[in-house]
């Protein structure tokens, strides 16, 4: 069987490519991750081994360029000097661009992308993408059992992030507010 | 369900988990078109809205024209840009760019303004026979008229010309490759891709134009 036209796929999977790379990237730099992943996509497509779930592949792909985007930011980011008593992670808040979107649940995507890479990426995938756990671990090259562990353990934190103030979340790198009762 | 659990209590799993799902950007909105993802593309297409109908062009690798189809629903565009995967290759993306030649004397042509077109035509959609058909269609001008029987002559086939019909009827370059000129021994118009109404179109506007220019010499509208 011939793979189908990519605009074919475009036409219907824009939707999801754009929501998940939104959600990893946040809005503002996840216009660019979906173009980029569409970029590569078209570069790869179709793909030697045929494609038997050609959204499930956009969305890693998509992932990928997401992640590729979020290590960039880091290397980019100017060095603080934690003597001039800036903070060195962003406020626990909502990128403000967030609220922008329609829908949007700015505190949730703000704590989704301070998730470590591969929880990031396999919650993202689950909830976002709806990828089952036998895609999930293809799409991160490990064990659907590995994949259900990083969900939860990504869901835990979420849950902690997500709890409401006046509890801030803990910060190992401030030793001097944990004191304050 | 409540997006606002309780003071001092952090949400359930269940929570975060319904928020994740529910909480995208709207996924409703009917997406930008991924126009930087054309580099690399195989085919590039485009859908007009024209006089004659909806028209989906697509140009191939070397930007020679593959198709000029009449596309009245999206399903005749999906089936087109499968052809086109099929034939050429998966790698077709919406391109308006790669197409904007061919658009352009397409609206010039349906103005009157143009009488033949001057883009590069691949025809790669083209059995070898349905190619030696098309080919004979280069010599009935702009204007002219010629039938199926003397189609089929011309290809050294007298008796093909239910053959040679069928073969324009499977004309993926419509209008650009002037299938439209060809009638029955009748002078009837039989059967167009585009349907008979286009069809009747496009040769009045032929003839409107070629008796104007044949009462007005000098007039240059040769295109």
């Amino acid at each position: 069987m011939t793979a189908p036209p990519f605009a074919l796929l475009v036409e219907r999977h824009a939707g999801d490519v754009a929501r998940l790379a939104r959600a990893l990237a946040g809005p503002v730099d996840g216009d660019d991750v979906a173009q980029q992943a569409w970029a590569q996509a078209l570069a790869a497509y179709p793909p030697p081994g045929g494609l038997r779930d050609p959204r499930a592949w956009l969305l890693v792909v998509t992932s990928r360029c997401a992640t590729d985007v979020h290590r960039a930011r880091a290397r980019r980011a100017v060095p603080v000097d934690p003597a001039d008593g800036v903070p060195d992670r962003p406020a626990p808040g909502a990128d403000p661009a967030d609220g922008e979107l329609p829908g949007a649940d700015p505190e949730l995507w703000a704590a989704l992308r301070r998730l470590p890479p591969r929880q990031r990426q396999a919650v993202a995938l689950r909830y976002v993408a709806d990828l089952d756990h036998a895609a999930l671990a293809r799409a991160l090259g490990t064990t659907p059992g590995a994949t259900r562990r990083l969900v939860s353990d990504g869901l835990a934190t979420l849950r902690r992030e997500l709890a409401p103030l006046p509890a801030p979340p803990p910060d190992p790198h401030d030793d001097a507010r944990q004191e304050t009762p | 369900m409540t997006h606002a659990p309780d003071p001092g209590t952090a949400p359930t799993t269940a929570d975060v988990e319904a928020r994740l799902r529910a909480a995208g950007p709207a996924p409703g909105a009917r997406p930008r078109v991924p126009t930087r993802a054309v580099d690399g593309a195989d085919v590039g297409f485009a859908v007009l809205g024209t006089d004659l109908g909806r028209v989906l062009l697509a140009a191939g690798p070397d930007d020679a024209l593959l198709a000029c189809s009449f596309v009245p629903d999206d399903d005749a565009v999906e089936r087109a840009l499968r052809r086109l995967a099929a034939a050429v290759s998966p790698r077709v993306v919406e391109a308006p760019g790669r197409t904007a030649a061919a658009a352009d004397q397409l609206a010039e042509y349906l103005a009157g303004d143009r009488r033949a077109f001057d883009v590069p035509v691949d025809l790669a959609l083209a059995t070898p026979f349905q190619r030696a058909v098309l080919g004979h269609l280069a010599g009935v001008g702009f204007g002219d008229l010629t039938t199926y029987g003397a189609l089929a002559r011309g290809l050294g086939r007298p008796t093909a010309s239910r053959a040679v019909g069928a073969a324009l009827g499977a004309n993926p370059v419509c209008v650009v490759l002037p299938c439209h000129r060809v009638v029955a021994s009748s002078g009837a118009l039989t059967g167009y891709a585009g349907g008979l109404a286009a069809k009747r179109r496009l040769l009045d506007l032929e003839t409107a134009r070629a008796d104007l220019h044949n009462s007005s010499a000098g007039e240059g509208a040769d295109g």
